[in-house]
C-alpha cells in the first residue's frame, strides 16, 4: 500500500512537472501543444520509452546494460545493409531481422553475466565498444545514406495507422506489454523478488541465471527492434548512431524511480521518466533555452530522483540535506 | 543518586532515572507505531519492555538510538531534554543498542566491527598521521572489551570465521565500546541456545554491577523473570502498565500484553504416524556434519535439538539442496533422490523454512501478498498468468491464521515489525502445501499469542498427514511439540528420545556433548 502510495506520489510529481513544463512552453509557443506537435513528441519518445522499459527489467534485477545504444547502431546497420542488398524484402521481415540481431547481441551479454559471471557493468562496457567496432567494420567504415535506402524502408516508421504513426504505436504496444508483464505474469514478480533479495529468491527456487539471461535477451531484442526504427527514422546508418543514448535510457529509469539497488520500479514511473527527458530535449529549444541548460536540467532531475529514491524514507533523504550538523 | 530504602511494591524506580521517555508518538505513512509510549531506566537496573509483535518496541529502540525522530513527546537524559538526530548523537549521550536485525561486516576483523563508525584516531598534526585510524589502540581496546566479556576471541580474526554465538558477543562488545550508560538489547537471545544465553546472563549481571541501565526486549518469559528487575508493558503503541517483576507472574504479564488471558500451551494432538516419507542414511559433508541418519513418517513431528552451531541447520540445507552433501543417501517415499537445488526439493514436495529469515526469507521491498504467494506461484498458476483474486485469498487465509499484524496485505514487508515479518515468511512456506516441511526455529522472535497459533497450525498439519521436522533451540517447544527428538552435537546425532523417554536433563546433557 504504502510503496504504491509513494510511487504514486513520485509519479504524480513527475506528471505535474511534465504538465508544468508543457504549459510553460505552450505559453511562449502555443503550437507546442497543437495536435501535430504532440504527435511528433509521441513519435519521438517511442524508442526511448520501449528501451527504458526493457532496461528497467535489467536494473530491477540489480544489473545494468550499457551496450543497448551500441546494439541499436549495429542492428540498425545490419538492417540497412540487408535492405540495401535485398530491397525487395518486405519491411516486417527487415524488422524481424533487426530484432533477431539485437536478441543475439543481448544473449552475448546474458551469457557473459549469467554464466561467465562477469559483473554486468563490466561485461556490457566491453560489449558496448565491441558492438560499435563491429558496426564500423560491417560497413567498412562507410555510411549508409538516405539515397541507398528504399522508400518503403524509410517510410515504415511513419506509416499512419488510425491517426498515429507506427512508431508511436510501437511505444503504446511496449507500454501495454510491460504493464501486463509486471502485473499479471509470474515471471515479472520473480524478477522483482530476485532483485529485492537474491538469497531469498534462491530458496524459493528462482533460477538467477535463467532470469538474467532473460532480461539481457529482452534488452537486446528491444534494442535491435529500435535499431531498425532509428536508422529508418533518421535515414542514416553509421557507427555513431545513438551515441551516448544508453545514458538517456538509464536516466529515464532512474528519474522514473527504478532503484539501482534492485527490486523497485514501475512502468508508469519509467514511462514518465522517458517523457520528461524527451520534453527537456525537444521542448526547451522551442523557447530558445540553451543546450547547456538542457543537460544541466537532466542532471538535476537525476540527482533529485536519487535523493527521493523510492526505497528510502523520503524524509530521510530530505533530512540529510536539511540537517544541521551538531558540533563535535 | 544512591539506593535508599527499597520499597518493594512501588512501581517507581528507587534511583533517579538516567533516561525518561514520555508521551512519545511516532507515525509512519498510514500506521501509528507509537501513540503514547512511556519508559524510564535507572542506573544498574534491567527493565523488560514487553508487548506483542508490532506493539512498538523496536520503534522505541530506534528512537532512543537516533534512527527515528519522535513526532511528539519528550526524551530526557539526566533530567535534561535531548534531541537525538543520529546514532552518533545517541552514542554521545551514552546510549548504545544491539538491534533486532544486526548489521555485521563479515569480511572485516572483529576489532574493526567493534569500532566501526568510531575508530580511535591518532593524535597529533595531520602531517604526522594525526587523525588517521589508530590500529594499535583499536586492537588493544577490542582485546580489553572481549576480556571483560570473558570471551576468547582474537580481535584480528575476520568476523566470518566466528560462530553465531561469538558474533553475538562481538555485537555486545560493539555496544559496550561506547561506554554506554544505557544498553538496549532488542531480542538478544533469539538466535542463541541455552549455553550462550547463560553467558549473556553473566554479562548482564556484570554490567548491572557496573551501574549500566539495561533495556531488555524479549518474547521469552523465563529470561525476563531471570534477568529483569522491572517491566513495562506496551500494547498497540500505548503504554499499558509497569511494575516490579517480583510482583507479577507470567500469566499476569501475558494478560497485560494481549488484553485478555491466555495460557501457553502446546496444543499437540496425538496422531498415529503413517508410512515413512523420508529416510536419511549416513548423510555427511566434510566440515559441518557426519553420519546423520533418521527416518520421518507421515503425521509425525521430529524435533532436532542442539546448541547453536551443532550442525542442525547445515543438515537441513543439504536436504533442501542449498548445499550438496558429500556422503550418504536421501530417500523420499522409498525412492532415492538427488536434490541439487531448492527447485528439485519443491518437486519432491519438501520445503525448508530457513532460520535466517532476513537474508534467506523476506523480500523486504515487496508487499505481504507478493511475499506470501511467491513460492506458490508455480503451483497456483501453472501457465504463468497471475490471478489477483486467487492471490489475495491465499494471502488472507495464511495472514489471518498466522495473526500477521498489518495495515493491509499490500503493505511492504520492510514496514512490518520483526515478528510479523517472520510470520509472513513462515506463512509463505506453509502455503505451498508440501508433504514434508522443515521448520528451522519457527517461533523465533514471535510473541506468545502468535506462537500458540503457529503451534496449533503445526498440529493441524500433522493431523492432515504432513511430516514435520522441527529444528528449535527452545527446549519447551521441542519437548512440547515433537513425537521424537534427535539431539545433535558437533555435527553428529548424539541421542534420540521419544515421548516416553524424553526429559529436559537428558536432552541438555546430550546436547552439551557429555554423557
Ligand atoms: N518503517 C515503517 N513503516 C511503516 N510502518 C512501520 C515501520 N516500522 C514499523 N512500523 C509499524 O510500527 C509498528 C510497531 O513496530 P515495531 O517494529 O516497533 O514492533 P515490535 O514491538 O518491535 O514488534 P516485534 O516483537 O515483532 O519485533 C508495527 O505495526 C509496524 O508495522
Ligand atoms: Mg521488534
Amino acid at each position: 500500500m504504502s510503496l504504491n502510495r509513494f510511487l504514486k506520489q513520485r509519479e504524480t510529481l513527475l506528471a505535474l512537472i511534465l504538465v508544468a513544463i508543457s504549459a510553460g512552453v505552450a505559453w511562449r509557443a502555443p503550437t507546442f501543444i497543437g495536435l501535430a506537435n504532440l504527435h511528433e513528441i509521441a513519435t519521438d519518445s517511442a524508442i526511448l520509452i520501449v528501451m527504458a522499459l526493457a532496461q528497467s527489467l535489467v536494473i530491477m534485477t540489480r544489473g545494468i546494460d550499457l551496450s543497448v545504444a551500441a546494439n541499436v547502431a549495429l542492428s540498425g546497420m545490419a538492417a540497412a545493409q540487408l535492405s540495401m542488398h535485398a530491397p525487395w524484402l518486405p519491411i516486417p521481415l527487415v524488422l524481424l531481422f533487426a530484432t533477431l540481431v539485437g536478441l543475439a547481441l543481448g544473449l552475448v551479454n546474458g551469457v557473459l553475466v549469467a554464466w561467465v559471471r562477469i559483473p554486468s557493468i563490466v561485461a556490457t562496457l566491453g560489449t558496448m565498444s565491441l558492438f560499435r567496432g563491429l558496426t564500423f567494420l560491417a560497413a567498412d567504415g562507410k555510411w549508409v545514406a538516405q539515397h541507398e535506402m528504399s522508400a518503403a524502408f524509410l517510410a515504415f516508421p511513419r506509416l499512419d495507422v488510425l491517426g498515429l504513426s507506427l512508431l508511436a504505436w510501437i511505444g503504446v504496444l511496449g507500454i501495454v506489454v510491460a504493464v501486463v508483464f509486471t502485473r499479471h505474469v509470474a515471471l515479472g514478480r520473480e524478477l522483482r523478488a530476485l532483485g529485492g533479495n537474491p538469497s531469498a529468491a534462491k530458496y524459493v527456487g528462482i533460477r538467477e541465471t535463467t532470469l538474467q539471461l532473460f532480461v539481457f535477451a529482452v534488452a537486446g531484442a528491444v534494442a535491435g527492434l529500435c535499431g531498425y526504427l532509428w536508422v529508418a527514422r533518421y535515414a542514416i546508418a553509421y557507427d555513431g548512431v545513438a551515441l551516448g543514448f544508453e545514458l538517456q535510457v538509464i536516466a529515464a529509469c532512474v528519474i522514473g524511480g527504478v532503484s539501482i539497488a534492485g527490486g523497485v520500479g514501475s512502468v508508469t514511473g519509467t514511462v514518465l521518466g522517458a517523457l520528461f527527458l524527451v520534453l527537456i530535449y525537444n521542448a526547451l529549444p522551442v523557447v530558445g533555452i540553451s543546450p547547456f541548460w538542457q543537460t544541466a536540467i537532466v542532471g538535476a532531475a537525476i540527482l533529485s530522483a536519487v535523493i527521493l529514491n523510492a526505497r528510502g524514507d523520503r524524509t530521510d533523504g530530505l533530512r540529510l540535506i536539511l540537517r544541521r550538523h551538531p558540533a563535535h | 543518586m544512591m539506593a535508599a530504602t527499597v520499597i518493594p511494591h512501588s512501581p517507581v524506580p528507587v534511583r533517579e532515572p538516567i533516561l525518561e521517555l514520555e508521551g512519545i508518538e511516532k507515525s509512519f505513512p498510514g500506521v501509528r507505531a507509537l501513540a503514547d509510549a512511556r519508559l524510564s531506566i535507572a542506573p544498574g537496573e534491567v527493565v523488560a519492555l514487553v508487548g506483542e509483535n508490532g506493539a512498538g518496541k523496536s520503534t522505541i529502540v530506534k528512537i532512543l538510538t537516533g534512527i527515528y525522530q519522535p513526532d511528539a513527546g519528550s526524551l530526557r537524559i539526566d533530567d535534561q531534554p535531548v534531541h537525538l538526530e543520529s546514532t552518533q548523537d545517541a552514542w554521545k549521550q551514552g546510549i548504545a543498542a544491539i538491534h533486532q536485525e544486526t548489521v555485521a561486516f563479515d569480511e572485516l576483523s572483529v576489532a574493526e566491527n567493534i569500532f566501526l563508525g568510531h575508530h580511535p584516531r591518532r593524535d597529533g598534526p595531520w602531517w604526522r598521521g594525526g587523525g588517521l585510524v589508530d590500529w594499535a589502540a583499536m586492537r588493544s581496546r577490542a582485546r580489553e572489551l572481549l576480556a571483560q566479556l570473558e570471551a576468547d576471541i582474537d580481535p584480528d580474526t575476520p568476523l566470518k570465521a566466528l560462530s553465531v554465538a561469538q558474533k553475538h558477543i562481538v555485537e555486545i562488545a560493539k555496544a559496550l565500546s561506547h561506554e554506554a550508560r544505557i544498553l538496549i538489547m532488542d531480542e538478544p537471545t533469539a538466535s542463541l541456545s541455552q549455553r550462550e544465553i547463560h553467558d549473556l546472563y553473566r554479562i548482564v549481571a556484570g554490567l548491572k554491577r557496573a551501574g549500566t541501565g539495561i533495556l531488555f526486549i524479549s518474547h521469552k518469559f523465563d529470561e525476563i523473570f531471570d534477568l529483569c528487575d522491572r517491566y513495562v508493558v506496551m500494547r498497540d503503541g500505548h503504554y499499558v502498565s509497569e511494575g516490579w517483576i517480583a510482583d507479577v507472574d507470567s500469566d499476569q504479564l501475558v494478560s497485560m500484553m494481549v488484553g485478555r488471558t491466555l495460557t501457553q500451551v502446546f496444543p499437540r494432538v496425538d496422531t498415529v504416524p503413517g508410512e515413512e516419507v523420508l529416510r536419511v542414511e549416513r548423510l555427511g559433508n566434510p566440515t559441518e556434519f557426519d553420519d546423520v541418519s533418521f527416518a520421518l513418517r507421515r503425521g509425525e513431528i521430529l524435533g532436532f535439538y542442539g546448541l547453536v552451531g551443532a550442525g542442525r541447520s547445515e543438515v537441513m540445507k543439504a536436504l533442501f539442496g542449498i548445499t550438496r552433501p558429500t556422503r550418504g543417501k536421501v530417500l523420499i517415499n522409498g525412492r532415492e533422490v538427488q536434490i541439487a537445488n531448492p527447485e528439485q526439493a519443491a518437486a519432491n514436495r519438501l520445503v525448508y523454512v530457513p532460520e535466517d529469515r532476513q537474508v534467506a526469507g523476506a523480500v523486504l521491498g515487496m508487499s505481504i501478498k507478493d511475499n506470501l504467494t511467491l513460492p506458490s506461484l508455480a503451483r497456483l498458476f501453472p501457465n504463468g498468468i497471475l490471478d489477483d483474486a486467487k492471490e489475495r485469498a491465499l494471502t488472507r487465509e495464511y495472514g489471518l491464521r498466522l495473526v500477521v499484524k498489518a495495515a493491509s496485505w499490500d503493505q511492504l514487508l520492510s514496514e512490518l515489525s520483526g515478528g510479523n515479518q517472520q510470520k509472513v515468511v513462515i506463512g509463505k512456506w506453509l502455503a505451498t502445501r508440501p508433504d514434508i516441511i522443515i521448520l528451522d526455529e519457527p517461533t523465533k522472535g514471535i510473541d506468545i499469542g502468535s506462537k500458540a497459533a503457529v503451534h496449533a497450525f503445526m498440529s493441524e498439519l500433522v493431523q492432515q498427514g504432513l511430516a514435520v521436522i522441527l529444528v528449535s533451540s527452545e527446549l519447551p517447544e521441542v519437548m512440547g511439540m515433537s513425537d521424537r527428538i534427535l539431539v545433535m552435537h558437533e555435527g553428529r546425532v548424539r541421542a534420540e528420545f521419544d515421548r516416553s523417554t524424553m526429559s529436559a536433563e537428558a536432552i541438555v546433557t546430550a546436547a552439551s556433548g557429555s554423557h
